[in-house]
C-alpha cells in the first residue's frame, strides 16, 4: 500500500509553491501527451513525416535566390544554402512550437477543465514533441554539408547545448504565451502575427556579424539577449569549419534564455489557478 | 464514524456572469463604444478572475458556504436540480478550479471522473488512447501495462484495438473509456453523472462496478446523479444542494425524499385555484404527499393524493366528477370518474379526496384534466391538462430498464412455475 497523500485544497495566495515531485509523478503523462503528438500530426496525411523537411527546405531556396543572389546579403562566407539552413533549422522548431505552445491551453481546454493534472505539461509537450520534426530536419542538413565539402567537425559536440537553451527559451514563452492566451485570446492572434516578424529579428537571413559590423560590439551583446540569435550563430559555427563558436553571443542567449523561462515559469504558476475559470 | 477521507469547510465558489450587453441608439454613440470596446473587453476579461469586490451584479455564487466531512469508505451521494452546484463542488474537490473561500483537506489520492473518455484522440487506436486516458486519469504506465488485459476485457472491444478510435460506433468508444475509468484505483472517487450515457446494460455493468469499488474495496465515493433509483441503490448517505447552498444531509431515503419535495419545477403545476361566485365548479384542486404537503414529484412508490373541492348546487347534484391523466406522449393512462350524489345530497362546497394507486404510475411526467358534468348531456367545468406532476424513479423493479418505454403502469402479475 502506498502511503496515503493529504491534500489540501483553498485559494492560492501569492506564488503557489512548485512540486517538482508531484510533477514528477506525472511523467507518464508527459511522456504519452508527446508520444500522442507525434503520432498524430501526420496521420492521414500521404508524405507524412516529409512535410518536416518540406517547410525549411522550401524557405531555405527562396532565402538563398532573394537574400543569397538577389540582394547578395553577407553570409560570413559559407555558401548561402548552408548558411540559411543551419539557422533555418532551429528556427522552424522554434516558431512551430511558439505557436503550438502559445495556444495549447486553448485546444486542451477540453481536457484540463475535467480533470487535474499539472498544467505545466500543457504547454511542455510541444516543446518535446516538435523535437521529432527537428531531428528530421538534420537529413538535408547533412547532405548539404557533404554536398558543398564541409566535414563534420568536434565542433557538433556544442549542438545538445544549444538545444538546451532552444528549448529553454521556447518553454519559457510558451508557458507565458499559453497562460495569456486563455483569458486574452488577443495572443492567438498575436502570435501568428508576430512569429514571421520575429524571424527576421532573428539572424536567420543575415549574419549576426552584420549587427557587429553595423552597430558595434554593445548593441551586438544586447542582441545576443534574443536567445535565438546565440542558438543560430551557434548552429552555423558547428557546422561548418570557417566559423569559430561564439562563445560571448551563446552565452549571453543562455543568460536571455534562462530569463524567459523565468519569467514564464512565474507567470504561468500565477494564472494557474484560474484557467478553468476563465477558459 | 470512522476517520474522514474529506472535510470540507466553508466552501464558497464565485463566477462572472455576462452582464446585458449596453445598446446605443445613435450612431455617434455605436462609434464612440467601438472605440471604446477594446477597454471595456479588456476589463470584463480582466474581471473574470477577481472576486475582490464581492457586491458587483455580475457575480454570481454558484456555492456558498458549504460544509460537510465524508467517512472513509462512504459512499456520498450529492443531489440537487440543475444549477444547484452539484458540479462545481465536485470540479473544486478534484482541483479542476479553486474554491472562491474556503478549504477542503482530503486524505487519500483523488481520481475525478467528471466525464468518461477526457482527452481520447480520435486518431490514435483503442490501444493508445487506453494509455493517453490512463494517465490523464492518473494512472502510471505501469498500472496500465499490468490492468490492460482486464480492461480490455471489461470494454469488450478487442478486436478493434488498433483501429483509429474514429471509427468506433459511440457505444464502442464509451466501453472503453468507461472500461479504462474503471481500473482507476484511488482511494477517493469522484463521479459526475457520467451513468447517464450508454445502453441499460452498460449501465448497470458500471453501476455493479462501482459496488464492487465502495463496497468491496473499501473505496470513498462521492456521487453526484439525478438517477435517484442509482442514487439510492449506490449511496449510503446523500447531501442535497439547492440554489448553491447546502440545504440537508442525511440517510439516502431521506435525503431523497427532500429532495422530491423541493417543489421548484416551474413547469409542474401541482395546485388549481379559482374564484365560484355563482353555480357549480371546481374551485381548487392541490396533489399532496403523505405529509400532507402540496408538491408535484412523487416517487413511484409514494402515495399521491388529490384534493378536489366542488362547489355544487341543488339542480348540479346528478353530475359526475372525474379525471384523466395523460402522460407527457399523450398516451391516456386512466380515467377515473364517480357520481356526486353518491358522497353528498346537499348543495354547497364540498372536498373530494381520490389517492391513486401506489407502485401504479411508471417513472414519467403526466398531465392531469378535471370535468365535471352530466354525462353525454352538459359539461359544467372543464380543466383540461391544468396539473403536471411526475413520478420519480427511486429504486422500482424496472429501474435498470429507465430510459426505455417498458408500459405506462406498473402490473403485478401472478407469476407461478409449473
Amino acid at each position: 500500500m502506498q502511503p496515503v497523500p493529504h491534500i489540501v485544497i483553498e485559494k492560492k495566495k501569492g506564488l503557489a509553491s512548485f512540486s517538482l515531485k508531484e510533477f514528477w509523478q506525472y511523467k507518464d503523462l508527459l511522456y504519452f501527451m508527446v508520444l500522442r503528438d507525434i503520432t498524430v500530426i501526420y496521420k492521414q496525411s500521404v508524405l507524412g513525416f516529409a512535410w518536416a523537411l518540406i517547410n525549411p527546405v522550401f524557405s531555405m531556396l527562396i532565402f538563398s535566390v532573394v537574400f543569397g543572389k538577389l540582394a547578395a546579403v553577407p553570409s560570413d562566407g559559407i555558401p548561402y544554402p548552408i548558411f540559411s539552413y543551419a539557422a533555418l533549422i532551429p528556427w522552424t522548431y522554434f516558431s512551430n512550437t511558439l505557436s503550438a505552445s502559445g495556444t495549447s491551453l486553448i485546444s486542451n481546454s477540453s481536457v484540463f477543465t475535467k480533470v487535474y493534472f499539472p498544467r505545466l505539461i500543457i504547454p511542455l509537450t510541444p516543446v518535446l514533441s516538435k523535437l521529432a520534426d527537428f531531428a528530421i530536419s538534420f537529413v538535408i542538413l547533412i547532405i548539404l554539408m557533404f554536398y558543398y565539402g564541409y566535414y563534420p567537425t568536434f565542433k557538433l559536440f556544442i549542438l545538445p547545448l544549444l538545444i538546451i537553451i532552444m528549448m529553454v527559451a521556447t518553454a519559457g514563452l510558451g508557458f507565458w504565451l499559453s497562460a495569456l492566451a486563455i483569458q486574452y485570446r488577443d495572443v492567438k492572434f498575436g502570435i501568428t502575427f508576430a512569429v514571421p516578424l520575429l524571424m527576421y529579428a532573428a539572424p536567420v537571413v543575415f549574419p549576426a556579424s552584420l549587427i557587429l559590423n553595423k552597430f558595434g560590439h554593445k548593441a551586438y551583446l544586447v542582441y545576443g539577449l534574443y536567445p535565438m540569435t546565440g542558438v543560430i550563430e551557434g548552429f552555423r559555427s558547428a557546422v561548418v569549419y570557417n566559423k569559430a563558436i561564439p562563445w560571448e553571443l551563446i552565452g549571453i542567449s543562455a543568460f536571455g534564455a534562462c530569463i524567459l523561462f523565468i519569467i514564464g515559469f512565474i507567470v504561468f504558476r500565477k494564472l494557474e489557478n484560474r484557467f478553468a475559470d476563465v477558459a | 464514524m470512522s476517520e474522514s477521507a474529506i472535510k470540507v469547510e466553508n466552501i464558497s465558489k464565485a463566477y462572472r456572469i455576462g452582464l446585458k450587453e449596453q445598446r446605443h441608439d445613435t450612431l455617434g454613440a455605436t462609434m464612440a463604444a467601438w472605440v471604446k470596446s477594446p477597454f471595456q473587453n479588456f476589463k470584463r476579461l480582466k474581471s473574470l478572475s477577481n472576486f475582490n469586490n464581492h457586491d458587483d451584479k455580475d457575480i454570481f455564487w454558484a456555492l456558498r458556504n458549504i460544509d460537510f466531512q465524508v467517512s472513509k469508505g462512504e459512499v456520498l451521494g450529492i443531489i440537487g436540480k440543475n444549477g444547484a452546484g452539484k458540479s462545481t463542488l465536485l470540479k473544486i474537490l478534484s482541483r479542476i478550479t479553486e474554491p472562491t473561500t474556503g478549504k477542503i483537506e482530503i486524505y487519500g489520492r483523488v481520481a475525478s471522473l467528471l466525464e468518461v473518455g477526457t482527452g481520447f484522440n480520435p486518431e490514435l487506436t483503442g490501444r493508445e488512447n487506453v494509455y493517453l486516458n490512463g494517465t490523464i486519469l492518473g494512472m502510471k504506465k505501469k498500472e496500465i501495462d499490468d490492468k490492460f488485459d482486464e480492461i480490455i476485457d471489461f470494454s469488450g472491444v478487442e478486436k478493434f484495438l488498433d483501429t483509429a478510435v474514429k471509427r468506433y460506433s459511440s457505444g464502442m468508444k464509451v466501453r472503453l473509456a468507461f472500461a479504462v475509468a474503471a481500473h482507476l484505483d484511488p482511494e477517493i472517487l469522484v463521479i459526475d453523472e457520467v451513468l447517464a450515457v450508454g445502453d441499460a446494460e452498460f449501465q448497470s455493468k458500471c453501476l455493479g462496478k462501482m459496488q464492487d469499488l465502495s463496497g468491496k474495496h473499501g473505496r470513498t465515493v462521492l456521487f453526484v446523479s439525478h438517477n435517484m433509483a442509482a442514487v439510492k441503490s449506490l449511496c449510503t448517505k446523500a447531501i442535497v444542494l439547492e440554489n448553491g447552498k447546502f440545504v440537508h444531509e442525511g440517510s439516502t431515503d431521506t435525503a431523497v425524499d427532500y429532495y422530491l419535495r423541493m417543489n421548484q419545477h416551474s413547469g409542474y403545476v401541482g395546485t388549481y385555484n379559482k374564484q365560484i361566485d355563482e353555480g357549480s365548479g371546481i374551485a381548487s384542486i392541490a396533489l399532496t404527499d403523505k405529509f400532507n404537503e402540496s408538491k408535484t414529484e412523487f416517487g413511484f412508490d409514494e402515495p399521491v393524493t388529490i384534493h378536489i373541492k366542488v362547489k355544487i348546487d341543488e339542480k348540479d347534484l346528478n353530475s359526475h366528477l372525474g379525471f384523466r391523466v395523460v402522460d407527457i406522449n399523450e398516451t391516456v393512462i386512466f380515467t377515473s370518474e364517480i357520481k356526486i350524489s353518491s358522497f353528498v345530497k346537499t348543495k354547497g362546497l364540498h372536498e373530494f379526496e381520490v389517492k391513486l394507486p401506489v407502485r401504479f404510475l411508471v417513472p414519467n411526467k403526466f398531465k392531469l384534466t378535471f370535468g365535471l358534468h352530466v354525462p353525454n348531456k352538459l359539461m359544467i367545468d372543464y380543466l383540461e391538462e391544468c396539473l403536471y406532476f411526475e413520478i420519480v424513479e427511486t429504486g422500482s423493479d424496472l429501474h435498470q430498464y429507465a430510459g426505455n418505454d417498458y408500459g405506462c403502469v406498473f402490473v403485478n402479475c401472478n407469476w407461478g412455475i409449473v
